[in-house]
């Protein structure tokens, strides 16, 4: 089949790898239809993520059509199915309390090592997402394995275009879980830094939510606009101070919550953004965070943050003291999307959530190497990609 | 009298110990001690202890989740011949005996009279209330040819502590999930691992 390969920093290339094959009992093939670039795969493919290796397949965004079983899976030859980014069993402690990004089965046994090393415990599977969390192929490809098929994927009823849906795999259940983590109230102004997928879902949950108003930040104008589509106010960090524009339409109290939807890539010229890189590329830290000082900052006393934005390792002037003195609250995590399926797959149907509004390109699998450079230098105009391996390519 | 003593015990496992008497304290454990390495992991298990006990009890199926074990023969219902994966392509054998046995609670063996790698060890199986069953594994072990088969063994990633600590992963996939996870492609790959 062909796969898009990770090769090294700004290198990936579609290739063609041997097929998958059904291992475990609980194993399914599914023939992929629409698969998606994510921002936490430009954090692949700009280098950030240990543990990768050459010619690993990349993708945790996608849904296609189940081709093969194995006898224990629930799933049926035929069926359109959209499949969650984490990878877990239903069975163990934490999948019984719907965490199932802890799922403690999700990972194989030796890749689990390195996470413990790291973080202290192994966290779940993921598709396409280096070997610590388990060293999955991913689906920007032609055919996937999906491990605990019984569990996992969710069946697509009739009617819907795959557009519709394909982003309950990982982005729409981000963006609503990172709302829900900041306990939204009545009368509450949140503000969201980053509008990219994930920040764009955060807004619209929120709202949904009940939030009064929704703040959101960043520096490309059309992004902000589709933010503003929905209801939200926003800031552009390039021609305002975001701390001190926060205060003031907040009268001076603070956003009750802040949600860091940026990562570990913070752009902007500000101290210490430039201090995190200069780490970064000498290796004395790994992660920008400037995005998550800020919401810290700028959060009111009391407040709630939370942080949907992935982060890999260790940081620097994290606002340690700012966070304890205000007596905040942080909630954070990789998206329990198992949980949120279901419900957002209704309000789908319901038409409550739109999702397709965000799709700017969609690619033949072929030029995904493509896809990504365009991803990454235009994120203005590109706000998504969608991958199909079927489509025919451009002339 | 305010105790200041510093040899006092804390409540740490053994096998975490940085000093002191651990091993002496291990072996006063089993009915027969071989071997003066410790390692010892514990891993928590949903599912009931009778069932962990029952699975592990028979052990020839261990190798369905002990990587570097090839094979175990039962040879009659408390003796047992391993073969186990060496560096070097070579494998290791020795017989081993069940020197104690409680039904949901306890199996302790010890390896007999020449012994590639002598040891012994106990597997405990605690309930853990909604969480299930705590199951904790002790083996003292001599390594084979001494410090330079250890460095060979670590060279491997067969250090036994961490083979211990990935052999009760699986095992707790095996029985939570009824299957154990691989990120291989396919059957060539998972071959390739399973050689690895
Ligand atoms: N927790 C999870 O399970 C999960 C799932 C998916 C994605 N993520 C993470 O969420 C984050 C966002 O993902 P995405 O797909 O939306 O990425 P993206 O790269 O498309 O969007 C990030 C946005 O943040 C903006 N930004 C950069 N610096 C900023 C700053 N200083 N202030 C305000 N905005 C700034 C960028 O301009 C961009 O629009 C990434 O870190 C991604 O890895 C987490
Ligand atoms: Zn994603
Ligand atoms: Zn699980």
């Amino acid at each position: 089949m062909r796969a898009l390969t990770w090769h090294g920093k700004h290198d990936v290339r579609v290739e063609t790898v041997d097929d998958p094959e059904i291992l475990n009992p609980r194993d399914a093939i599914i023939r992929i239809t629409s698969t998606a670039i994510c921002g936490s795969d430009l954090h692949l493919y700009d280098g950030y993520i240990p543990t990768m290796q050459v010619g690993d397949i990349l993708g945790h965004e996608f849904m296609g059509e189940v081709v093969e079983t194995g006898p224990g899976s629930t799933l049926e030859k035929g069926q359109r199915v959209v499949v969650p980014f984490t990878i877990a069993c239903g069975s163990c402690y934490h999948c019984g309390k719907h965490q199932y990004s802890a799922c403690d089965n999700g990972n194989p046994a030796d890749n689990q090592d390195i996470a413990q090393f790291l973080y202290g415990q192994p966290m779940s599977g993921l598709f396409g997402y280096s070997h610590m969390t388990g060293g999955y192929a991913g689906g920007q490809a032609e055919y996937v394995r999906v491990p605990f098929s019984d569990v996992g994927p969710i069946v697509v009823p009739d009617g819907l275009e795959d557009e519709q849906v394909l982003f309950l795999s990982d982005i729409l259940p981000t963006g609503w879980q990172a709302a829900e983590y900041a306990q939204i109230e009545p009368g509450d102004t949140v503000a969201v830094w980053g509008c990219g997928p994930v920040g764009l879902f955060a807004v619209q949950s929120a709202l949904l939510m009940g939030a009064e108003r929704v703040i959101a930040i960043d520096h490309f104008p059309h992004r902000l606009e589709l933010a503003r589509r929905f209801g939200a106010e926003t800031i552009n960090f390039e021609k305002s101070d975001t701390y001190e524009a926060l205060m003031e339409m907040t009268g001076g109290i603070g956003p009750d919550a802040c949600i860091d939807a940026v990562g570990l890539e913070a752009h902007g010229f500000f101290l210490d953004n430039v201090i995190d890189q200069i780490k970064a590329s000498t290796f004395l830290g790994t992660d920008r965070i400037h995005s998550i000082r800020q919401a810290i900052i700028a959060c009111r006393k009391g407040g709630r943050v939370s942080m949907p934005a992935v982060y890999g390792g260790l940081v620097d002037k994290f606002p340690l003291g700012a966070f304890m003195e205000k007596g905040l609250t942080l909630r954070t995590g990789q998206t329990h999307v198992q949980h949120y399926m279901p419900a957002l797959l209704n309000a789908i149907v319901e038409g409550k959530i739109d999702t397709t509004f965000l799709i700017s390109h969609r690619l033949p699998l072929e030029q995904a190497a493509e896809g990504y450079k365009m991803f990454h230098g235009h994120q203005n105009e590109v706000t998504k990609v969608v991958l199909k391996p079927g489509m025919a390519a451009a002339a | 009298m305010p105790d200041t003593r510093d040899d006092i015990r804390d409540d740490a496992p053994l096998t975490t110990a940085k000093h002191g008497d651990a091993l002496d304290e291990a072996k006063a454990a089993l009915v027969e001690d071989r071997g003066d390495s410790l390692v010892g992991r514990s891993v928590t298990i949903n599912r009931p202890r009778a069932e962990l006990y029952a699975f592990w009890r028979d052990f020839a199926r261990l190798p369905a989740f002990m990587e570097n074990v090839e094979r175990v023969d039962m040879l009659d219902e408390r003796t047992s011949h391993w073969v186990v994966k060496a560096p070097g392509g070579r494998t290791v054998e020795w017989d081993a005996v069940i020197t104690e046995d409680r039904p949901g609670e306890l199996i302790a063996w010890a390896s007999t009279e020449g012994a590639d790698v002598p040891n012994s060890g106990r597997i405990d199986f605690r309930d853990a209330g909604e969480r299930g069953t705590v199951v904790t594994a002790t083996i003292l072990y001599d390594p084979p040819a001494g410090l330079l088969g250890k460095l060979i063994a670590r060279m491997f990633q067969r250090e036994p502590a961490i083979q211990a600590r990935r052999d009760l992963r699986r095992f707790k996939q095996l029985m939570e999930t009824g299957e154990i996870a691989t990120a291989a492609r396919n059957r060539r790959e998972l071959e390739e691992e399973e050689e690895g």
